[in-house]
């Protein structure tokens, strides 16, 4: 099934371990191969490998560099808080510890340059030299100059490396407008369903048959594969559910073969699983607890988006109400509401119609301190005194994140905040206090 | 020293433990305090009872947090010890990083010592290695690592910052410092791991096969107090960092969740939260919290000191208002008992009981006399005979005989009030509607304020106890029973007995309806199903039930519940009365509830305009004084300028307020109103104003606008 891999400067053997490897991606591999050249050959200065998440891209560069032997670095963009962390990786994989105690501290780019060069002139490379980078769409955020350096290091340090770089967004998104050197573009397209199954049928538990494996991927994907093709995620559902799959198995009810009883077991167990441990509402652990339970314990399992209760102190929820109030109620509305004698407002020029029932789908607006305090005054049904603990909890809920603060932190005066809590949430609180927003909210009038 | 209390704002923090310890907290308290003479010894019986109070608010906390802590200790042994199997299930699965989340509540100063007694209990049993990081001084991902790292392997961490650079000097020799990446972290906890291993073969072990285990793989514990205060980039990337290593090294996450555990999910997306286990652990809620630390602070006669009703309504306030923070609750306590100690001559005899009636031979004449004005001996002594009256306001001695019992008896007195005080909030607390209040808490208040038994609530729930069905009756009284049965007064004993034997009764009540087999249908609770119906339906069947009873003869069992519950009544009035009316009551209760409340919730606005509208409040200069809320002219610059701008409206003409100020100003200085250059305004006077208004500016009362040239807006609305 698998067609060879082909190309002169590599073993044989080396080749057909790799291609058995990577199931699916040979023509990617393939061409791969061909860019890189033999291995004493220099390879195009920098490639940009890009395709979702799970496409096997880490995968395949890795396998081909560990597989054919080549000397590498693999560095992980996340984890370079600083480019440092990214030098040092890089000199240590190809020269040793000796090469990075020769990095000042804070180096520049042009310091590893230097002591790149320095170390490489004695010992040109014989082999090419890849340098990975993994999530290279965070190298966006660094230094201006690292990335158009990153492309053309070949030429800066006059040896033979080539840099790879690995990302989920095309290039087009990465390209500086100063403009750079242009990578060789390769994409990864997503697994087909076919693929999938095959990869995932490699994996089979060494105690069943491949076939009684294979049938329970091709059911397995049958639930999921319409709201999830990360093969991570998959796998993982794959390894969390067999059990329960095997369960008719073990207690002699059924026969290897008899797949349609085994789907009617298993079917309504994935789409469980596909709302609960999928979305990580109930972990793993419990996951795997639960199928050892009885089905009526299970009922009072609650995932963790159901625990939305939160206790807060009186004036807090006011405020909380008041902050609401404040975010999705037109400011100019006010008066109407909170004004005991708010005298005659013109009915249609309050209802502004292509306002109304707008106000929730575009979102909470900011609001200044002093109107949330007015509201607030108004709608807590006694007399409060401007205390500092009133002041302060305002700044806990923004902590807590209930309340998001607009302006910036170090703007003293008339600070801005926006609410950031749900209708339900409101709702719920304006309830434990007798509160009916509902009837205090203009998109609701 | 820390901020993360409910407030932002200004903070002062003194400079660190330099200070020369020659001014003693005691001669902090004997400074300014209420009658210097005994004040020595009030200090040190303050000072005794705090440090029991602390003690065992401490013990108190350890067993509230115990259970949760417990199960905490449970996860991570499990997950340390489920790491790695070999079976295909759990090599083809993805390795999640172990995450507790642990959801605390809202009282956010509350959890710092939950945290501090969980990563103590954490490093004893299960790792050595624990780390707590706070979102505050984790602004960005390097300083999250350096944190991490530098807690965990106790060495300073190099991060390429300018800002570290001093720090850096002078540490960087002492320690090696090392290269901020989970990579350093890994080889470091392989190399700890790998030495601690082969080192100490001889060690006792308990349980060798588990131990053995997780003595060569503990667990890196990673505690974030406050997650909904993290960046979540920062908290995203972290977690991406560490899932790369996990395979090697043994992390586990626990987060510190204030509000609900769906933040998670808001914070992480799913290709993040994906890489962790999460489970819950739910602790104890605040308002529980609370209830224990009044159970066991403050309805006890252990402790002789003692808030009011007002005072103590304050602190709850605070609490169930402002911040649901115990601690808060406690430090309020705390304030009450210095004040009292502080303010309070009499305190000395605030006491245990042979102390304070040692006390009370050493009083001089001076707080003797104090004694004679107390308002509550002077009721006493109005109820005495004319003799005994003249003998108790003149004969020294013979009002310290005097005064010993009648600190006896208020000893006994709490030693009473407490039990049936329970028995009384057993019996009340699952009545329909509560009416005398859910937590013991509200019954304290009522007790507190005054007898409870002229209630109107009282009454309505006595009726209402007069109509309950023969077991929900028993087991309260049980409860009751249970109650007094451990307190060893004479007078409890006595209680105890007489109830005993009416349950007996009740007991043999049934015995007889056994032979008799007749089933009275009237024993039946109505009440119970009273439960879910409105206030109208409740007083009509309470109305309907009194009609039959008078016309119906009453049942053994019914007049035997009116035994119980006359038996009852009358506990409650022989031992429940206010403490207000109890003589010397002074002594050990706190009643400056305003001043507790100054203390605890401060109005800084208000003080401020107090300031600003009667300098005369804080400055004490009798040429400020003034009546009808004016501002004497000779008042300060300030003071003068706030004035005049309270009556301008929301943009204010800066000319305009110039003019009148030097108007005022120059009245101040005597000139004459006829003057050629009265009101004139000369640079000196420009001067005062230009910084009046630049203070009033500071103060946050106006700033600067651009609405119109030559104005400033007011930020302050009403005022004249
Ligand atoms: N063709 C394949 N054959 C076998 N396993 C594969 C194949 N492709 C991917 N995998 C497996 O799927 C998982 C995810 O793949 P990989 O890490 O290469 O994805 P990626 O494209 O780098 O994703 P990301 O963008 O998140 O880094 C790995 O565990 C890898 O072993
Ligand atoms: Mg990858």
């Amino acid at each position: 099934m698998t067609t060879l891999l082909q190309h002169p400067g590599y073993e044989e053997e080396k080749l057909q371990r790799v291609a058995e490897l990577l199931l699916c991606r040979e023509v990617q591999a393939g061409t791969l191969l061909s860019l890189m050249g033999q291995p004493q050959q220099r390879c195009y200065p920098s490639i940009f490998i890009y395709g979702h998440r799970a496409s096997g891209k880490s995968h395949v560069m890795n396998v081909l560099l560990k597989e054919l032997e080549l000397p590498h670095a693999v560095v992980s963009c996340v984890e370079c808080v600083s480019a440092v962390l990214l030098f040092e990786q890089v000199l240590l994989s190809f020269f040793g510890c000796d090469a990075v105690s020769l990095l000042p501290r804070s180096p520049s780019l042009s310091d590893f340059v230097r002591i790149y060069r320095q170390q490489c002139s004695p010992s040109p490379a014989k082999q090419t030299r890849y340098i990975v980078m993994e999530k290279a769409e965070l190298l966006r955020d660094t230094d201006a100059n690292l990335l158009p350096a990153l492309l053309r290091l070949q030429e800066l340090v006059e040896d033979n490396v080539t840099v790879i770089l690995l990302s989920e967004i095309v290039w087009d998104k990465f390209r500086p407008n100063t403009g750079c050197f242009e990578p060789l573009l390769l994409h990864f397209p997503d697994y087909s369903k076919g693929e999938l199954q095959q990869i995932l049928s490699q994996d089979r538990n060494p105690s069943y048959s491949a076939e009684f494996y294979s049938a329970y991927i091709n059911i397995l994907l049958g639930v999921f594969y319409s709201v999830c093709r990360d093969l991570r995620e998959l796998r993982h559902l794959a390894a969390l559910n067999f059990s329960k799959f095997c369960e008719p198995l073990s207690e002699g009810k059924v026969k290897e073969t008899d797949t349609h009883k085994l789907w009617r077991n298993i079917e309504p167990h994935l789409k469980k699983a596909m709302q609960t441990v999928y979305l990580r509402e109930v972990s793993s652990l419990q996951w795997e607890q639960i199928q050892q339970m009885d089905e009526k314990e299970t009922g009072a399992l609650r995932g963790l988006s159901a625990h939305t209760h939160v206790e807060l102190p009186y004036y807090s929820k006011f405020l909380l109400i008041a902050a609401y109030l404040a975010s999705y109620n037109p400011a100019r509305t006010d008066k109407r509401f909170f004004l005991k004698h708010h005298g005659k407002i013109r009915k249609t020029n309050f209802m502004k119609k292509n306002e109304k029932t707008s106000n929730h789908l575009l979102g909470p607006k900011p609001f200044p301190l002093d109107r949330l305090l007015a509201i607030f005054y108004s709608v807590v049904d006694s007399r409060v005194a401007p205390t500092a603990s009133i002041f302060s909890q305002i700044s806990s809920l923004v902590t807590l994140q209930l309340l998001a603060q607009v302006s910036h932190d170090d703007q003293l005066d008339a600070p801005k905040y926006k609410c950031a809590v749900s209708l339900d949430f409101i709702c719920a609180i304006s309830r434990t206090v007798n509160f009916d927003i509902v009837k205090y909210l203009y998109d609701f009038l | 020293m820390s901020t993360s209390s409910v407030s932002k704002g200004c903070f002062v923090f003194k400079p660190g433990a330099k200070k020369k310890k020659t001014v003693s907290l005691e001669s902090y308290f004997t400074h300014g305090c209420e009658d210097a003479e005994n004040s020595e010894v009030r200090f040190k019986l303050c000072q005794d009872l705090w440090d029991k109070i602390k003690t065992d608010t401490e013990i108190l906390q350890d067993e509230l947090n115990r259970k949760i802590l417990d199960s905490l200790l449970d996860f991570t042994r499990k997950c340390s010890s489920t790491r790695k199997h070999s079976d295909w299930a759990s090599q083809m699965r993805a390795s999640e990083i172990p995450t507790a989340a642990l959801v605390l509540g809202v009282n956010v100063p509350d959890h710092d010592m939950t945290f501090q007694s969980l990563s103590d209990l954490l490093q004893q049993s299960v790792t050595p290695h624990v780390a707590s990081v706070q979102a505050k001084e984790c602004g960005v991902l390097k300083h999250l690592m350096k944190k991490v790292l530098e807690r965990l392997m106790g060495t300073v961490v190099a991060v390429d910052d300018e800002d570290e650079e001093e720090t850096e000097q002078t540490d960087a020799y002492i320690h090696k410092s090392v290269h901020c990446s989970l990579g350093t972290l890994c080889d470091w906890y392989i190399a700890k791991t790998k030495k601690s291993s082969s080192g100490t073969p001889g060690k006792k072990r308990s349980s060798p096969v588990r131990d053995e285990q997780q003595q060569q793989q503990p667990p890196v514990v990673i505690i974030f107090k406050d997650l909904e205060a993290f960046n979540p980039r920062v908290l995203q990337d972290f977690i991406l960092i560490c899932s790369r290593y996990i395979e090697r090294l043994p992390l586990m996450f626990i987060f510190g969740i204030a509000t609900s555990p769906s933040t998670i999910q808001h914070m992480l997306p799913h290709s993040v939260s994906s890489l962790l286990c999460i489970e819950l652990f739910q602790s104890l809620s605040c308002t529980q919290h609370l209830a224990t630390v009044i159970d066991k602070l403050i309805l006890t006669p252990k402790f002789p000191f003692k808030l009011n009703d007002k005072v103590m309504q304050v602190l709850i306030s605070i609490f169930l208002y402002h911040d649901f923070s115990v601690r808060n609750f406690i430090k309020g306590l705390q304030l009450a008992l210095l004040e009292h100690f502080h303010s309070q001559p009499l305190s000395v005899l605030c006491c245990r009981k042979q102390e304070a009636l040692l006390h009370v031979t050493q009083l001089g004449h001076h707080n003797l006399e104090r004694i004679r004005q107390l308002p509550s001996f002077k009721r006493y002594v109005e109820q005495q005979e004319a003799q005994e009256q003249v003998n108790l306001m003149t004969d020294d001695t013979h009002l310290k005989e005097v005064c010993q019992r009648l600190i006896k008896d208020l000893r006994k007195y709490h030693k009473n009030f407490y039990p049936i005080l329970r028995c009384l909030h057993a019996l009340t607390s699952s009545l329909p509607r509560y009416p005398l209040g859910k937590q013991i808490r509200e019954l304290y208040l009522i007790c507190l304020e005054k007898n409870v038994w002229e209630n109107e609530d009282y009454q309505s729930a006595m009726k209402l106890l007069r109509m309950l069905a023969k077991d929900e009756l028993i087991a309260l009284l049980q409860k009751c029973a249970e109650i007094l049965q451990p307190v060893k007064s004479k007078k409890m004993k006595n209680a105890f007995s007489q109830l005993e034997e009416l349950l007996a009764k009740f007991k043999q009540l049934d015995a007889v309806a056994e032979t008799a087999s007749s089933v009275d249908d009237i024993i039946t609770s109505p009440v119970k199903n009273l439960k879910k119906t409105d206030l109208f339906q409740l007083q009509k069947t309470l109305l309907e039930l009194n009609e039959s009873r008078r016309s119906k003869k009453l049942s053994p069992y019914e007049i035997l519940r009116n035994e119980v519950l006359d038996f009852i009544d009358a506990l409650v009035k022989s031992h429940l009365s206010s403490p207000e009316a109890q003589t010397l009551h002074e002594v050990c209760y706190y009643s400056l509830s305003a001043t507790v409340r100054r203390h605890l919730n401060a109005t800084p606005r208000t003080s401020i305009q107090a300031a600003l509208s009667s300098p005369y409040y804080y400055l004490r200069n009798d040429s400020l004084k003034t009546e009808d809320g004016t501002v004497s002219n000779a008042a300060p610059d300030i003071c003068i300028a706030y004035k005049l701008h309270l009556e301008c409206g929301r943009l204010i003409n800066l000319c305009d307020w110039l003019e009148a100020f030097s108007t005022v100003v120059s009245a101040a200085e005597g000139h004459d109103p006829e003057s050629e250059h009265f009101g004139k305004v000369d640079e000196v006077k420009h001067a005062r104003f230009i910084r009046a208004v630049s203070e009033i500016e500071f103060l946050g009362f106006i700033k600067s606008t651009k609405q119109k040239t030559d104005h400033v807006a007011r930020l302050t609305w009403g005022g004249c």
